[in-house]
Parts: C-alpha cells; structure tokens; sequence
C-alpha cells in the first residue's frame, strides 16, 4: 500500500484535561496500547500547536508516558487568564481533551494497516 | 501476605457528594477516610468569612461529614485526615471536639490540629528579610500587589500530620497542606517509612494524586467507554490498599458502582499533570514515568515501580489577591439561525457599550451550544445544518479593575430583549451579578522559614 489514510484521533484516544494557571493540560491515552507507538510518532508538538493556532494564545509543551501509554500537552494561554480570573465556560480547561481529539492524523497506509488502526478515510 | 492498609477518598473537592463519607466507611474495611476540601482559592474565601466571624474560616461541610462516619471513627477505629482546617484549623476543631460531646464519645477522638502554614501574618517579614514571592507565572514580585493579598499559605507536606498521628490522634485537621499529603502521610506512619526512602514516599504520593478527586478515578468523568461504567448512580468512591514496600491497589468498595480499570486509573494520573518527570511535593519529587499499572480484573489495579527523589528546599505557597471585578451575561437565541442572531445581538451589544465610553480589560463572546468550549475548533459556520442549531446561547463577559464600569455593563443585557434580534429568552435570572475577582498567586518560599505545628486539641 502507498499514501496517507487519515485516522481520527477520537478513534484511537481517550483524553483527559485539566488547569494549572493559563495553561491547560490534555494527557492523551492510546485507547488500545499497541496503538501508542503511532501516537507518540505522529501526534507532535508541531502538530498539536498548529491545531491550537487560534485557539491558544502561547506554546505547547509535549511529554511521553509510554509506561501509561499516553502523551501530555501543556497549552499556554489557553484559558484567557485562568482560574477565576477567566471569563471563558471552560475556565478550568475541563475539556480540552474533547477539542484535543477533533484532530485527525496522516498516517502512512502501511503502517496504519499494521497496526490495525481504525481508519477515517 | 503483607499487612496491608486502606486509605479512602471520601470528598475529592469542598462540594462533592455528601453521602461518600459515609458510604466509604460503611461500605466495607477501611482504616483511613481522607478528605480533600482545598482547590486554589478556597482559602481566600474562607479567610473573608474568618474577617467577618473569627469563628470561621473552615470548611463547613466537613463537620457534617465528621458527624455522619463519627460511629466507624469512635468504635471500629477509622482514623480521619482532611485540609478542612483553612485559615482557622483551631476552629475547626473546636466545631469537630462539639459534635464528639454531643454524642458522648468525647473521650474516644483525639483531635491533632496542624498550623504552621498561614503566612498572612508574617508576610511583610518576610518581604523584608528578602524573601520576594515571585509569582511563579509572571516572575513578578509579590510587591505589585502587596496592599491586595487575601490570603498567604505554604503548601505543607506529611511530616506534620504523621507526627500527630503518631501521638495519637485519630482525627487530624490541616490547614493548606497538599492534597496528596493526606494520603501519603497515614501509609508513611503506619510502615515507618524514612524522610529518605524517597520512592515508597513518591509511591505515596501518587496514590494521593490517584485519590484525590475522589470518583474521578473510579469512573466518574471519565471518557473511556462512558456509556457503559455501571451505576454511576451508586458509584464507589477510591480505596488505596497500600503494602509495606510501596506498592497499592486502587479498588472500591465490592457492591458499589462505577468502575476502577487500567484506563479510568490512567485517566485521573495524567489529570492536572505537569512535567511527569517531576511531580514536585514538599516530600519528595516523584517520576510519573516510572508508574507501572496491572489491571487485576474485579474493579482493582495494581500500581509499583514507581521511584522518587529528595525534594527541593523549596514549600509553594498559595497567595490570593484582590484583582478587579467581572460580570458575565447571557440570552438564549431560538431557530432558526439561531446562532447568526446571537452575533447580531452581540454586534449591538459592543456598540452601545462603546458608545457608553466603557473600556473593559478584557471582554469575551462565546456562543454556548455552537462553539463556547472548542472555540474555531468546532468549525460549526462549515456544517450545512448550522441555521438549524434549535437554540445558541449568547454568553458576554467583561473585567476590569473598576468596579463601576462593570456594574454598568450589567443593564445593558436586559435591554437587548426588545431592542434587538428576535427569538429571544432565558432572562428569568435578571441582571448579572458584579463578582469580585479573587486571583491566585503561585510563589515558592525557602523551607526553612515555614514550621508546621502540631496541637492535641
């Protein structure tokens, strides 16, 4: 097989978020193990900031857990201040791990077909 | 088989169910109820009610709590620990020793009462002797907002609460001490564990860290295959089953609903995570990449491997300082094109404010049921049924440093009713409320200038 499919990441994650000051964390967990080593190769730093480019007004720092078989983002400036100074619905950054998983990854055909990810299109 | 001691979460913040204390030590063994009442700036909250009633300043619910396990605490030996304390540990215990008295087993609770962290008091000391509170945020001294400060408290860790209970209490109240502590600190007594045996310390640690938000580990918020958790309606509350050597099981109560699996572990350990290399507490720093899980079937999972090492000279101190005021408004816009008329309305918001002259340091628009918690992310402008949306609610924050200025943004809401886009509800709650913005202040302190204390009350 050739070319990219595209794999939702709400398909091969589960998520959860939450706050510490302006910035939101989202530990997002490969819902079958065998799954994280894709996770970890292809949900980047570059990838997730660019998901959050409107969204978020600082960086993204990225962390892996391959014990737990997850990855924690830190989005700065997510929560226009944070705690109780924010005037956002989701001061607290709650979920994030639901915007977090609207990401849709390219993964080459082979790989994901040895994986045995489920795949969009 | 080793000894093996149960820690149970009773209250993961100051408003969860009432009934879980309760339910933890009727539901089965357990020889420690720990109860987590502190977030961020509870403690400024507390310390208002304490300036207007010395007598407060703790967290009320708590001595309800107290009295509906008092039984199980009184006869069948269960020890409590909780952060109730606040700004006023003292009185907290004095409306815990009352209940006992009422009850005719005074005789039966010792209460140990740990002081030491409120910094309130000593804050201009310090400040002089050099100690400059930068906020961990800014990097800006704590002087740009000395005169505002509510509140100052040092994260303390478990020392303190292991040492009253190794004097025999068997209720210990804590101010400002970290969430975490409380779960930690009954296992370090009860296996003697060393200042220096760092990773059994980190091992405590993060039973805390699983614990601490109570259901949140056991099935409650949790994603993973939601649809299917059992009885959240009954759910079981978190038990640590912790051994000698530093290895736990997380498990609840047989019988109870909700669930504990590898997956809603995980899902708690990677909450509010940091840096997992360095999961700092006054006790120990503990390495969230050295966890091992093995799910055991039956609602337990089994954690080990997990390593720690010393702690920074450092305590985090929690400061909350006075920051302005804010107002939030909403209305409800019907179909169809609910969300287009919800912009509409917010158009002619933004302009009557501005032509009041009114300049706001921050005010924001969210679409609540279009995009309010995902923001662009929700693309919803691209779906074909966008003009179908049944209903969007328009939802206008504002802050700023003057209170006027807030105020009058609040009686531009209802006006929007019958001078602006139609299909318009929900304004039964009448005018916004002014809040004032109590903010939170992160900064570190040297250790040496915070000593816990330890009172038998």
């Amino acid at each position: 097989m050739t070319g990219t499919v595209q794999v939702r990441l709400r398909d091969i994650a589960h998520a959860r978020s939450g706050d510490k000051g302006d910035t939101a964390n989202v530990g997002v967990i490969a819902l079958e193990p065998r799954w994280y080593p894709v996770l970890a190769r292809f949900l980047t730093r570059e990838r997730v900031a660019a998901h959050y480019a409107t969204t978020i007004t600082g960086g993204v720092e990225r962390f892996e857990l391959p014990n737990l078989g997850a990855l924690n983002f830190l989005l700065h400036g997510a929560l226009d201040g944070g705690g109780t100074l924010s005037l956002k619905t989701d001061a607290q950054g709650k979920v994030f791990s639901t915007s977090m998983l609207r990401l849709v990854l390219d993964v080459p055909a082979d790989e994901a077909a040895a994986a045995g990810l489920p795949v969009a299109r | 088989m080793s000894r093996i001691v149960r820690v149970g979460a009773g209250q993961g913040f100051w408003g969860d169910w009432l009934e879980a204390p309760r339910r933890q030590v009727e539901g089965g063994p357990l020889d420690y109820l720990m109860l987590d009442y502190l977030a961020e700036v509870t403690m400024s909250i507390l310390q208002k009610q304490k300036l207007r009633d010395p007598a407060m300043g703790y967290a009320r619910d708590f001595v309800g709590a107290f009295e509906s396990v008092l039984p199980a605490v009184a006869h069948r030996g269960v020890k409590v620990i909780a952060n109730a304390g606040g700004v006023n540990p003292m009185a907290c215990a004095r409306a815990i020793r009352a209940v006992a008295d009422r009850h005719g087993v005074g005789d039966k609770v010792v209460i140990g009462v740990v002081t030491g962290d409120d910094l309130l008091p000593r804050l201009d000391a310090l400040v002089a002797a050099g100690h400059e509170l930068r906020s961990m945020d800014t990097a800006a001294p704590l002087a740009t907002v000395r005169e505002r400060v509510l509140s100052a408290n040092a994260y303390i860790g478990s020392d303190p609460i292991v040492e009253a209970l190794r004097r025999g209490a068997n209720v210990v109240i804590t101010g400002r001490s970290t969430d975490t502590a409380l779960t930690m600190a009954p296992l370090r007594h009860e296996f003697g564990w060393a200042a220096t045996d760092h990773d059994r310390l980190a091992a405590g640690i993060i039973a805390g860290h699983i614990i601490e938000c109570g259901a949140q580990c056991s099935g409650g918020n949790c994603l993973w295959d939601w649809r299917d958790i059992p009885a959240l309606g009954d759910v079981g509350f978190p038990i640590v089953e912790g051994h000698a050597d530093g290895t736990f099981v997380v498990t609840k109560h047989p019988g109870t609903g909700g669930r504990v699996t590898r997956q809603t572990v995980t899902e708690q350990l990677v909450y509010e995570m940091g840096d997992p290399h360095a999961y700092i507490t006054p006790d120990v720093v503990a390495d969230f990449t050295s966890i091992r899980l093995e799910d055991l079937g039956g609602d337990r999972v089994r954690v080990h491997g997990i390593t720690g090492r010393p702690a920074t000279d450092k305590l985090k101190v929690s400061i909350a300082y006075s920051a302005g005021y804010k107002a939030v408004g909403t209305l409800v816009y019907s179909w169809p094109d609910a969300l287009e008329k919800a912009e509409a309305a917010d158009r002619v918001l933004r302009e009557r404010l501005d032509r009041l002259g009114l300049r706001f340091d921050t005010i924001l628009t969210e679409y609540v049921g279009a995009s309010a918690t995902h923001g662009d992310l929700s693309a919803i402008k691209a779906q074909p049924w966008v003009a179908e949306l049944p209903e969007v609610q328009l939802r206008v924050g504002v802050r700023s440093g003057d209170k006027a200025t807030v105020e009058r943004f609040t009686r531009e809401i209802a006006p929007l009713v019958l001078t602006g886009p139609p299909s318009v509800t929900g304004f039964a709650g009448g005018r916004p409320k002014v809040e004032e913005i109590v903010a939170y202040w992160p900064a570190l302190v040297d250790k040496t200038v915070v000593q816990p204390e330890v009172t038998l009350a």
